[in-house]
């Protein structure tokens, strides 16, 4: 009796303590859209985006002593979507992040983290003046733009020409236009460039590295198609086979390892290609001697003809921002022609604008190796804004890495069933 | 007793007689709750609903789903292999630490030279972070590794951590040689509770050094046998690190994925913590579960 009432008391404690929890939602911040005033901003981590950030936020603090941004660098993590969502659900997200990544955008739109650009009364308008017709693969479910699509890194082939010469092939028009040819190419590169592996992608199961191996063959194979359009899978149509069982080919034949490379292959020349953005000028700069192809087709489209994916980061606006009037000033301002350029200067990776070729002419003048990307700038297909995007994203993956990478069964078999689980994640709510 | 019948005031009841000492036990209770039974308490919450991480102020559904999130696990093949990875690594873990511990600890305890130094020795490895450990032994097993190198056409194909019969054997030998100095230092202190006199005995009626260690140290580190099982079964239920480093995320092909890596996934990085919920209980009740078996079965008599 007396160490039952005992444990009565302590679980009286647990109790009352999870049903606090379970009460008390508080109301939401009104009238902060036009509010003005000091606000916080978080930008990438890598050197040179801090250094285009931090000019921004010094040029704007000059002409706006009362709006005062305080721009820091995300706080690590082992993503940038862990982060921010811990962030949301904790309530000290800052105004903005400038490094959000469209596949978390509908998670982050349900934990009620972002706010919706379209509220504003020049939203919608700047938003699709700046980015042209591309805009429109940003707009969540409800027609609004929770995300402004500020800059991408669309990917394509990037070769070692070396390793290519030592292969005996042309390092200047390198056979890699079809998968046959580029399969050939690759078994050459094995046999007598000295590598390990032709390409070497992330064979990993993380939800993300698809992006980077099938589905960007997958949009250029499809002529720009998302991996899933409204709610139906697209990836197991031919295109998604012919492109499935180029990679099946290159795993089986070793031409891609299954294994993860500890460091980075293509730095290092145990890869002799890679599938990288932009970004990569400035990484591999002078160390490597390279040069960019677009992604392969199954029977060889011409490149200006070809899409890829886009690797696309947003800036989300984030709903613990008080100060949602400045926030939207200094996102208009640091997106504004000028600054866009710079970053594009600073960083090499391409903003989201509409012909970028012209508008920024002297740039790609000096810089004609970044030409090839800006070209590609223009064909690029975003992840599809669906619910349970990321989920979505996991299950592709397991059935690839288990079909494709591993060959432990039939790619259309498996890819079929993650298409059928696919189709009822993408259509809740 | 009259005295002991009369129906002492509620107050006393829940105080005790001496009402003094919960103010002693109060910080150790508010600890115990804010970071344990609370957090217990809401996950068991959140596993009956459909819940998500919100940012505070949102107005959020999040509705009652009785034991979907429990069926949803269940029903999972993903789950199941990974119940089924731990299963692996437990056979290769719980054994292999109990019996390496038990004969290191045994030598270290006898009068070698340098005993410090191995007793030191065996020790670093659970003092150094997971991460460190797991870069070593990524250079160490990767395709083109030292181990490879030396086994030469013996290594498998494809290699270690990508192969899908090793990878959790693999992460099971991590383990078990990483937490080795932490058991050994169990059994090192069991040790000392073995009286000499019961050795000596032993030796005069003709015992050898095998059959004495069989028939004295064996039993008689009984106690801390219990604990070490249990606790190594405690840590292999809850393995993570190690899955999520050194084979990728759970690689190959989900070959070493466990239960709390799913947790992960869906609380974390998919934002269903009603489902990792469900997960992290299921795992709680089987880890107790596992725990009462093996006392029941080494306790007995």
């Amino acid at each position: 009796m007396f160490t039952g009432s005992k444990t009565l008391f302590a679980l009286g404690i647990v109790l009352c303590l999870v049903g606090a929890a379970c009460g008390g939602e508080e109301g939401a911040t009104e009238g902060a859209s036009t509010a003005k005033g000091p606000i916080d901003i978080w930008y990438s981590d890598n050197p040179e985006e801090i250094a285009w950030g931090k000019k921004v936020v010094a040029d704007w603090n000059k002409g706006h002593p009362n709006e005062k941004v305080t721009g820091e660098q995300i706080p690590a993590g082992e993503t940038s979507e862990e982060v921010i969502g811990a962030a949301i659900t904790a309530g000290n997200t800052p105004c903005l992040v400038f490094n959000t990544a469209p596949a978390a955008v509908p998670g982050f739109q349900q934990q009620g983290g972002l706010v919706s650009l379209s509220g504003f009364s020049d939203g919608d308008s700047y938003i699709e003046e700046r980015a042209g017709e591309v805009a429109q693969q940003y707009k969540s479910l409800d027609g609004g733009y929770y995300q402004m699509p500020w800059k991408l890194n669309p990917v394509m082939i990037f070769y070692n020409k070396d390793v290519f010469k030592k292969a005996g092939l042309d390092p200047e028009n390198p056979p890699l236009n079809t998968h046959d040819e580029f399969v050939q190419t690759s078994q050459e590169l094995v046999d007598k460039g000295g590598v390990t592996a032709a390409i070497w992608p992330a064979p990993t199961s993380e939800f993300f590295q698809s992006w980077f191996d099938f589905y960007p063959l997958f949009i250029a194979e499809s002529g720009g198609k998302q991996l899933v359009e409204g709610t139906k899978p697209q990836f197991t149509s031919e295109d998604g086979m012919a492109v499935a069982d180029f990679w099946s080919q290159m795993y089986h034949q070793g031409l891609s390892q299954k294994e993860l490379y500890n460091g980075d292959a293509f730095a290092d020349g145990e890869s002799a290609m890679a599938i990288v953005g932009p970004w990569a000028i400035a990484v591999y700069g002078d160390d490597v001697n390279w040069g960019v192809s677009p992604v392969p087709t199954a029977e060889g489209v011409s490149p200006e003809e070809t899409y890829t994916f886009s690797d696309e980061k947003s800036v989300g606006m984030y709903s613990a921002c008080e100060n949602q009037g400045t926030a939207w000033d200094f996102l208009k301002f640091a997106t504004s022609k000028a600054n866009d350029g710079e970053f594009l200067e600073t960083t090499g990776q391409m903003p989201m604008r509409t012909d970028i070729t012209s508008v920024y002419a002297d740039y790609f003048k000096a810089n004609p190796e970044s030409e090839a990307f800006a070209d590609q700038a223009s064909r690029v297909t975003e992840v599809p804004n669906v619910p349970n995007s990321i989920e979505m994203w996991q299950d592709f993956r397991d059935a690839y890495s288990e079909s494709v990478i591993f060959g432990k069964s039939e790619p259309e078999e498996a890819l079929q069933q993650a298409a059928d689980s696919i189709q009822q994640l993408v259509s809740e709510e | 007793m009259a005295v002991a019948t009369r129906p002492r005031p509620l107050a006393q009841r829940i105080l005790g007689n001496q009402p003094i000492g919960a103010l002693f036990v109060a910080p150790y209770i508010i600890f115990l709750i804010a970071v344990f039974a609370y957090p217990l308490g809401f996950a068991l919450y959140m596993s009956f609903y459909d819940y998500f991480f919100a940012a505070p102020g949102a107005v959020v559904d999040r509705p009652f789903v009785g034991l979907d999130n429990y069926t949803s696990v269940l029903g999972d093949p993903v789950f199941r292999t990974a119940v089924w990875n731990i299963a692996k690594f437990m056979i290769i873990n719980v054994p292999l630490t109990v019996v390496m511990s038990l004969v290191l600890a045994t030598a270290l305890n006898a009068k070698l030279p340098y005993r410090t130094f191995f007793r030191a020795a065996y020790y670093v490895p659970y003092v150094t972070a997971s991460v460190a450990i797991v870069g070593i032994w990524l250079f160490l097993f990767n395709e083109n590794g030292l181990v490879n190198a030396v086994l030469g056409d013996l290594a498998p194909q494809p290699t270690w951590l990508v192969n899908e019969f090793w990878a959790m054997p693999m992460i099971a030998l991590l383990v078990t040689w990483k937490g080795m100095g932490f058991y050994v230092l169990l059994y090192l202190a069991a040790l000392q509770n073995v009286p000499e006199e019961l050795h000596e005995a032993a030796a005069v009626d003709g015992a050898n050094t095998i059959q004495r260690f069989f028939y004295i140290t064996v039993p008689g580190v009984r106690p801390a046998t219990v604990l070490v099982v249990i606790l190594s079964t405690i840590v292999g239920a809850q393995i993570f690190t190690e899955s999520y480093l050194l084979t990728g995320g759970g690689g190959p092909n989900n070959a070493s994925v466990t239960p709390v890596l799913l947790m992960y996934r869906e609380g974390i990085e998919q934002n269903h913590p009603g489902v990792a919920a469900a997960i992290g209980v299921l795992l709680a009740i089987a880890v107790m579960a596992l725990a009462l078996f093996n006392r029941f079965v080494l306790e007995r008599d």
